[in-house]
Formats: structure tokens, C-alpha cells, sequence
């Protein structure tokens, strides 16, 4: 991992304390609401329903076990015990006294931690596959330009009041963990024509009231350009992007404005100017950066040692729990091994203090003392040896973290939605535990196989319903909550936004009208294909046909 | 209103004309870009400075070739959330070579005063009554920094480039 150096310590040491001054001189009066907003947001303190919300960064995703100890300390002092994984590789903390939050920064600060810019109009926490480093399929480690970048975006003295918010991700690997095709900028590794590995630029994606699928800026781009290269895309969108109507002002409008090609040559102009500036990245640079991402000393070990079989055959819930949440690791004879946040019942991404502690504890001893975020709202621990799987399993189920339903129907993404956020229009959380219950006790969960369920309680998709196989959004309807469902979504390397299926249900239908669908897909479905797979082939009338009935209208009449 | 200029708080030698006034024969002008477009030929023709203030959408390249001309160029901050002209500045230091004073005017707050600077802004037009000392205060908030920008603050990469080299 990476390790703050004297500079990095400093600025973050430093940023602490200015925003204590900031926080005192609200708490005197000093700055208005209206002027201490920008400043708590630009510190990832957001005032929602109840209280104020914490957001932190968990830059691309990777977490010490002294970190995850210290976000553990900070849920039991500072809040209630508890903490929320986002689907943006942060942690949220709901509960937060303005008056402590300089007292948490400085407690993150500690252990290399900080809130910077996980909110406002800037360049948000830069995030990664959650595999990086470790998987198979990877062509580089990500993480040596997540960090260059994170440090080029913090604190950017031309870039911290945008049009509106700026969120980046990288991709090592072709097959995107990332969601890079849903980011305002995304960055896909890939080798040219000669063999040198380089990144695809993906611009103008974005989820929101107006989603869209980003499109190829720079089919290959030499890696130490990326700065120079970003730098010359959040130029011309801080000249040129909408700043009278806020709906209007993310970097996907302007691009789709201008068309791609048009965005391209302001761009590509703008880069000519600065390509060759002291933007190149120094090849002194990137070693140093890349070295806290050496692989860490692996012991000499087979795939698949006898014991695991053995195990496996003898308890089907183990065998339940790698089939679904363990995944094949780079070096013979290690796992990656996924933790699921969604047992059934629980509230997707929350995880409790004490279990954050054991959870630490978990990984100092099987995993290398790293903890990882994901995007979907889970962790991982990515560095496993597979004769350890089981010791950990039972360590895992009796924390009650070892629901095997990594990908399947009930590993539901949702944001906070009414429970918490002042934003939204309608609950989430009740419907994935709906939802998430219903299927956890069905039969037909391990048969549907792999499907993304993300639920939404407003249009600004923080839970990502464009882009779920089967997307839930939440809409308020004269004072009643509805839901409309989307399917089709989905946000890996083959990213698509999902189709609207028709007037919204009361949230006591939805589970059934889930029901419907998954049960038309098994009846349709060809031999080992997908749910994505099937409906891409098939289209959505029959999954209408099966909630709504055959003939039934379709248009709005909710 | 509070102007800094350098650091210092000073009293400001130019006057701002609109549209409808008159050019007067002396004194330090400030005129907006309309009127510095439509009398071009009378304001360089004066001895004394002139400058020219840009709203936030007048993107500067319409001055570009003007810069030698002008002893100011103030740039309009509608809102503290409009940071257009955090990129203007440094085109128009870095791109067009303006070394006269760039002055940031509008909703000015201390707590962007620093980001002005890196961006090559010298001078400030602070909002409401906010004095000398806050500035300075905001100024000290950070002694690291991770971009090289206009200003010549090194960045955290060039420091560790010279720690590495024993510089």
C-alpha cells in the first residue's frame, strides 16, 4: 500500500487544522451557512436528514488493518457504533457532531486518512478495481496511477471549484471492476498495436438524472501523459461546462453538447499546449509510487491443496461460500476471498464497529494486513492462502460475515436513501431488505446465478440503478412511495443502462414483480447464459409481459 | 471594500468607468471589455494605466494580444462557486505572458484566496468587510502542495525529485 510520506503528512496534517479554524469560525458566526458549505463539503461533511454525514476516502479501495482499527474507534466514539460502505470506495459515518469532526479528521489524519474532497464540486476519490494487483485477468497494477492522480486532484488550485463534481476510475484489467464507463472520466488499461500497455480515456459517463455511457476520448494514451491528459479535459470543462443549472452541469452534457469529436479537438488543443510541460510524469515518480505495490513476499504454494476438496465436500456451506465469494488470485495457491455486507436483512454497506475489529483482526492473520472496498459495497480480502480458507470461513460465519451471495440476487446495492439523505424521495434501504430476504430464503437464489440488483430513493443514483441488471428507483408520488424498475443495466466492460419496464409499484409488490422477472428468465433462458445475457436476447416485453400482464398498459398511471 | 495587492492592503488607484462615462483625460482606468474594445484606439493612446475587467463568462482570449497594453486585467467572480476564472488566470499568465496585476473581484473569500494566488492572481477585491488579516491568515494554511501552478511554490514531486538527488 501507500505510505504517506513527510509532504503527504503535512498537507493532510495541515488541511486538518484549516478546517478547524473553518468549523470554529461557523460555530462564531463567522461564515454563513451558505458560505461554510462549500468548505464542509470540499471536507466530505454533508448535513442530511438527522445529523451531519462523514464521507472518507478509501482511495481506491485498499485499507489497512490499522486503518479499518481507527474507522472501527471513530464509529464507536464519534458515531453509533456503526459505519456505511458507499458504492464510490468510501465509508460514511451518519451520526457527527460538527463541533468532532476535527477531531475525526485528525484521527484519520493519524493513520493516513482523510476526507478531502469526497464532496463538492472538484475531483472526488479516485477509485479502482478492487482486484488490483492481485487478479489474473490484470494487465498492470492501477493503483500507481490512482495515486498519481489522487495527488494531482488534491487540493488542485485550478480544479476545486468546478462546474460540478468530477469522478475518476482507473481499470487495469478488461474486465472493468471498476464501472469506468460510468465516471466523468474513466481510464481503461489495454495494449496498443505494438504491445506497450497504455490507457483508453472514457469521457462524459455518468449516472444521475441524465445517465449516460462515457464515450472513447483516446483509444490509447501513454501512461505518464495521463496528468497532462486529464489536466487538459478539466480545463476545458471548467471554461466551458454549464454552471447556470446545476441538472446541466456535469461534464456529460457539455461532451454531449459539443458532440465527442468537437469535445476531442478542444481537448487534444488544449493538451498540444501542456503534453510536454512539467505535467509528464518523471519515471522517478512512478517507480517510487510503484514500489509500495510490489507484490508482498508469497510463499511457494500449489492451487487447490487437498484439504480444500476435502473441506468443501464436507460442509456444502463452505463450499457455498467459495463458490460464490472466492476468486482465483494471481499466485498459486491464494484466494481473493470477498466479504459480503449483505446478510440477509442487514443494510447494504453497513458493517458494525466491532465487527471492523475483528474483521482487522482477520486479515493481520490471513491476509497480509489489508483490507480492500469495493464498489458493490463488500470487501475483500485479496491476498488469501486457500489452505486457510476454511479457519477463516468460520471466523468469517461467526461475525456473521460469511453470507455467500457475492453477485447473486440478494447482494443488493442500495444507497441511503429517506432513512438518511436529505436528497432523496423515497426509502431504499426497507426495499433491499425486502428484496434481499425474499431471496435469501429462495431456492432459486444459486440457479438465477449472477444479477445486480441496485436500488435507488432518487434520481441521483448514488446506488447505481442505471447501471444494475435490475435497477429499483424510488419515486415519491402525492406523498407515496413508489418504485420504478429499469432492467438491462449493467457497468462492467460491456456497460449498458438499463430499460424502464413500466409504472411504478408500491413497495410491497416489488419483491413479487422481482419474482416475476427472475422466474421468466429461468424459463426462457438459454442453457448457461446470464440473465444480462438473456434479456440482451430476448428484450424487455416478456419481462414486462410477466409483471404487468399480457395487454396490460404500460404507460404511467401511477 | 478591502483591496490587497502584493500582500499589502492598499487604496486602489484605478477608477472604473461604465459604458455611459465619459473617458477622462487622466488617471488610472479600469473599463469592462466593451469599452475597451469600442475605444481601444483613445485608451492605449493615454500615459497612464489602464485595465480591463472581464465578467466571468468573457472568455480572455479576446485580450490576448492586448496584454502588453494593459497594467491590469481583473477578473469577475460571480459567485465564489464560479471558478472559471481560476482558469483564465492561469491562461493568462502562462499563455499569454501578462506580468501586470490580475485581480480577483466579486464574491472573493479568504478561504479561495490561496487557490487565487497559485492560479497567478496578485490582487484582490475582498467581499463585505473581511480585512488584510484573514487573508493572511488563509495564506498560511498550507506549506505543501502537490501541483506546480503560475505561482513558483514547489510542488511535493519537485521537492522529493530534490531530496532524492541531495539537492
Amino acid at each position: 500500500m501507500y505510505r504517506y510520506d513527510e509532504f503527504d503528512s503535512t498537507l493532510v496534517n495541515e488541511r486538518v487544522e484549516q478546517f478547524r479554524n473553518q468549523v470554529q469560525r461557523r460555530m462564531a458566526g463567522e461564515l454563513t451557512e451558505d458560505q461554510f458549505k462549500p468548505l464542509r463539503l470540499m471536507n466530505g461533511l454533508y448535513l442530511q436528514l438527522h445529523a451531519y454525514m462523514l464521507r472518507i476516502n478509501v482511495p481506491y479501495g485498499c485499507l489497512s488493518t490499522r486503518q479499518l482499527r481507527r474507522l472501527a474507534k471513530i464509529a464507536n466514539r464519534y458515531d453509533k457504533g456503526f459505519g456505511h460502505f458507499t458504492t464510490r470506495q468510501n465509508i460514511q459515518f451518519n451520526w457527527i457532531k460538527l463541533e468532532e469532526t476535527a477531531d475525526i479528521l485528525a484521527e484519520l489524519a493519524d493513520v493516513e486518512m482523510n476526507a478531502m474532497q469526497s464532496s463538492g464540486n472538484c475531483v472526488r476519490n479516485i477509485t479502482s478495481d478492487h482486484y488490483a494487483g492481485r487478479a489474473r485477468d490484470e494487465i498492470e497494477d492501477p493503483r500507481v496511477w490512482c495515486e498519481l492522480l489522487r495527488q494531482y486532484s488534491i487540493l488542485n488550485p485550478e480544479f476545486s471549484y468546478l462546474p460540478r463534481k468530477f469522478k475518476l476510475a482507473v481499470t487495469g484489467s478488461p474486465n472493468d471492476r471498476a464501472a469506468v464507463a460510468v465516471h466523468d472520466i474513466g481510464l481503461r488499461m489495454h495494449h496498443n498495436e505494438q504491445g506497450e500497455p497504455g490507457f483508453e480515456v472514457i469521457v462524459g459517463g455518468g449516472q444521475g438524472r441524465t445517465p449516460v455511457i462515457g464515450k472513447t476520448i483516446r483509444s490509447w494514451l501513454e501512461p505518464q501523459h495521463i496528468i497532462s491528459y486529464v489536466e487538459a479535459i478539466l480545463r476545458i470543462y471548467n471554461l466551458y461546462g454549464r454552471r447556470d443549472n446545476m441538472y446541466k452541469a456535469r461534464i456529460k452534457i457539455l461532451v454531449n453538447a459539443l458532440g465527442i469529436d468537437k469535445f476531442r479537438e478542444l481537448v487534444d488543443a488544449e493538451w498540444e499546449q501542456i503534453r510536454d510541460s512539467q505535467l509528464e510524469i518523471p519515471a522517478a515518480e512512478i517507480e517510487r509510487i510503484d514500489a509500495y505495490f510490489q507484490p508482498p513476499a508469497y510463499e511457494a504454494l500449489s492451487d487447490n491443496p487437498d484439504q480444500l476438496d476435502q473441506q468443501r465436500a464436507a460442509e456444502p456451506a463452505f463450499d457455498a461460500w467459495v463458490s460464490n465469494n472466492v476468486v482465483s488470485h494471481k499466485i498459486p495457491g491464494y484466494a481473493i476471498a470477498n466479504i459480503s455486507l449483505k446478510a440477509p436483512g442487514r443494510v447494504p454497506g453497513d458493517i458494525y464497529a466491532n465487527q471492523m475489529e475483528s474483521l482487522a483482526d482477520l486479515a493481520d492473520q490471513y491476509s497480509l494486513g489489508e483490507v480492500r472496498v469495493n464498489h458493490r459495497q463488500n470487501l475483500t480480502l485479496a491476498d488469501v492462502r486457500q489452505s486457510d480458507l476454511h479457519a477463516l470461513w468460520q471466523a468469517l460465519t461467526a461475525l456473521e460475515l460469511a453470507t455467500p451471495n457475492i453477485g447473486l440476487a440478494s447482494d443488493i446495492v442500495a444507497c441511503p436513501g429517506l432513512d438518511y439523505c436529505a436528497l432523496a424521495n423515497a426509502r431504499s434501504i426497507p426495499i433491499a431488505q425486502d428484496v434481499g430476504l425474499h431471496f435469501s430464503e429462495s431456492k432459486k437464489l444459486h440457479d438465477v446465478g449472477q444479477l445486480t440488483i441496485n436500488v435507488d430513493g432518487c434520481m441521483n443514483a448514488c446506488g447505481h440503478h442505471h447501471v444494475g441488471n435490475i435497477g429499483i428507483l424510488g419515486v415519491d408520488k402525492r406523498g407515496k412511495e413508489f418504485y420504478q424498475l429499469t432492467l438491462g443495466g449493467a457497468s462492467d466492460q460491456n456497460a449498458s443502462l438499463g430499460d424502464r419496464l413500466g409504472p411504478g409499484l408500491p413497495q410491497a409488490e416489488i419483491p413479487g414483480a422481482i419474482e416475476s422477472i427472475i422466474d421468466t428468465y429461468l424459463n426462457i433462458r438459454d442453457s448457461g447464459e446470464s440473465f444480462i445475457e438473456t434479456y440482451r436476447r430476448v428484450g424487455i416485453e416478456p419481462f414486462k409481459e410477466a409483471v404487468y400482464g399480457p395487454g396490460k398498459p404500460t404507460k404511467r398511471v401511477a | 471594500m478591502t483591496l490587497i495587492k502584493d500582500r499589502l492592503e492598499i487604496s486602489d488607484p484605478f477608477t472604473k468607468i461604465s459604458a455611459d462615462d465619459a473617458i477622462p483625460d487622466s488617471g488610472a482606468l479600469l473599463v469592462s471589455l466593451s469599452v475597451w474594445q469600442d475605444h481601444w484606439e483613445q485608451l492605449i493612446r493615454r500615459q497612464e494605466p489602464v485595465g480591463v475587467q472581464l465578467a466571468s463568462d468573457e472568455h480572455p482570449d479576446v485580450i490576448a494580444d492586448d496584454v502588453d497594453q494593459l497594467a491590469l486585467i481583473a477578473l469577475e467572480f460571480p459567485t465564489f462557486r464560479d471558478g472559471r476564472a481560476y482558469s483564465y488566470a492561469r491562461l493568462i499568465r502562462e499563455r499569454y505572458g501578462f506580468t501586470g496585476e490580475l485581480r480577483a473581484v466579486g464574491d472573493v473569500l479568504p478561504d479561495q484566496l490561496h487557490y487565487m494566488e497559485r492560479v497567478g492572481f496578485n490582487a484582490f477585491e475582498l467581499a463585505g468587510n473581511r480585512g488584510v488579516e484573514d487573508y493572511l491568515r488563509a495564506d498560511k494554511d498550507f506549506s505543501v502542495w502537490y501541483q506546480s501552478s503560475t505561482d513558483d511554490r514547489a510542488s511535493a514531486l519537485r521537492l522529493r525529485t530534490q531530496v532524492k538527488n541531495g539537492g
